[in-house]
């Protein structure tokens, strides 16, 4: 009865998941690094994703300061942090928030700057959601390894 | 990935400026069972490799000039690294490599998250072995055995460098050959298409495929593997490609 909790929360995993890569938040590069967890690198996937975490707040904290220049004109270096940006979301397998910065992109190449502040908050919203939902799934995927773990008695 | 004790003798340097890249790259690669250094600038990966950024030994001299060189500390067996990087690209580091008397038949790969024709052409003309699209994935480092082994032969390789430094004539050979050779081999294929267009089926060449292709002239290989792997999408009526669009 115990094994079940785990298994439901397995169920609960798989089910967000599904769900992440139906509207198109994670796609299969993911999947990806999922499979490059093993007991030899336990704490992969997380380990990555928290990276990701820390380097895509310094690039939107970095953004917006640009953006809020009084006298803001360097799109280029907007679109360096973009580059940064994309390259990272599509490693981890971020597909929409790679989007959003496809499209932010392509405002900075037309000096865009009200197009510019729109594609942030979008960036901005995108990444949040990604965060909210990557964090639930390592809450379930922890719980779901407790679970696991009071199946068996401890060994001597 | 079922590999022998011996393989884990093979030693990868990756460069790339992102830290998760070269997270990445280095467990994809640890996952293969090579060992593996990564550096986050081309600068520093010539230092890795025992090679000071100044440089400047002529390739025409067979022999290492002592005063501005010194002995690779490691063996490296492959250097695979980012194209897009600040300061020095690794097109730059590439053209460094290969210039070089003592690093020259080092394979290397590079990586872009951009697919950009030209981009590709130039760098598999500088020496190349493969070029990858990020993401890159475990799939494609089954690619890399082949050209680590490579380097064990190195005067087979020497002669096929040499020929191949000869580029002028054997591009102009190469387009033409393309047309003929396109049917009757399955080259390694570049990953240029979407990571959703590609199954997960499409054939890996066997090792005695991708040696028989070796003994070509490389160039005319890495014509036609980019000519191979050219998506679809790819604009072909973009005016430098009148020469290769009409193959496709």
């Amino acid at each position: 009865m115990l094994g079940l909790g785990a298994d439901l929360l397995w169920a609960d995993m798989n089910r967000l998941l599904a769900f992440l890569f139906h509207q198109g938040v994670l796609d299969e590069q993911f999947l990806q690094l999922q499979q490059l967890q093993d007991e030899t690198s336990p704490n992969f996937v997380s380990e990555v994703v928290n990276i990701y975490f820390h380097e895509s707040e310094k690039l939107l904290r970095n953004l917006r300061a640009l953006l809020m220049e009084k006298e803001f004109s360097d799109y280029k270096k907007m679109g360096i942090h973009l580059n940064q940006f994309m390259g990272s979301s599509s490693s981890i397998g971020a597909k929409r928030v790679r989007n959003v910065c496809v499209a932010f992109r392509a405002a900075t190449e037309q000096n865009n700057r009200a197009g510019c502040l729109r594609a942030l908050e979008m960036l901005e919203h995108e990444y949040c959601y990604l965060k909210n939902k990557l964090h639930e799934l390592f809450q379930i995927e922890q719980q779901r390894a407790l679970a696991a773990g009071v199946r068996y008695p401890v060994q001597n | 990935m079922g590999m022998a004790a011996a393989e884990s003798q093979f030693h990868v340097l990756a460069v790339d400026d992102s830290i998760i890249d070269r997270k990445l790259i280095e467990r994809l690669l640890r996952t293969s069972s090579y060992q593996v250094t990564t550096v986050d600038s081309g600068s520093k990966a010539l230092e890795f490799l025992g090679l000071r950024e100044n440089d400047e030994s002529n390739p025409s001299i067979p022999s290492v000039c002592p005063n501005n060189h010194q002995p690779q500390e490691v063996e490296v067996n492959l250097v695979i690294t980012d194209y897009c990087m600040p300061g020095m690209t690794g097109y730059d580091l590439l053209k460094k490599i290969k210039e070089s008397s003592s690093l020259r038949n080092i394979p290397v790969v590079i990586m872009s998250s951009e697919n950009v024709p030209s981009r590709i052409n130039r760098c598999l003309e500088e020496g190349a072995e493969e070029f990858f699209l990020k993401p890159v994935r475990l799939s494609d480092l089954n690619k890399l055995k082949p050209h680590m082994k490579k380097t064990k032969f190195k005067d087979q390789k020497q002669e096929t460098v040499e020929r191949f430094e000869d580029s002028e004539v054997q591009q102009q050979q190469s387009q033409q050959q393309i047309i003929i050779q396109n049917e009757h081999h399955q080259a390694p294929k570049l990953q240029v298409l979407q990571p959703e267009s590609e199954s997960e089926s499409h054939p890996q060449p066997t090792i005695e495929q991708q040696q028989q292709i070796l003994q070509q002239a490389n160039n005319n290989n890495k014509r036609k593997t980019m000519e191979q792997g050219l998506s679809p999408e790819t604009d072909r009526t973009r005016p430098r490609y009148s020469g290769i669009a009409t193959v496709v």
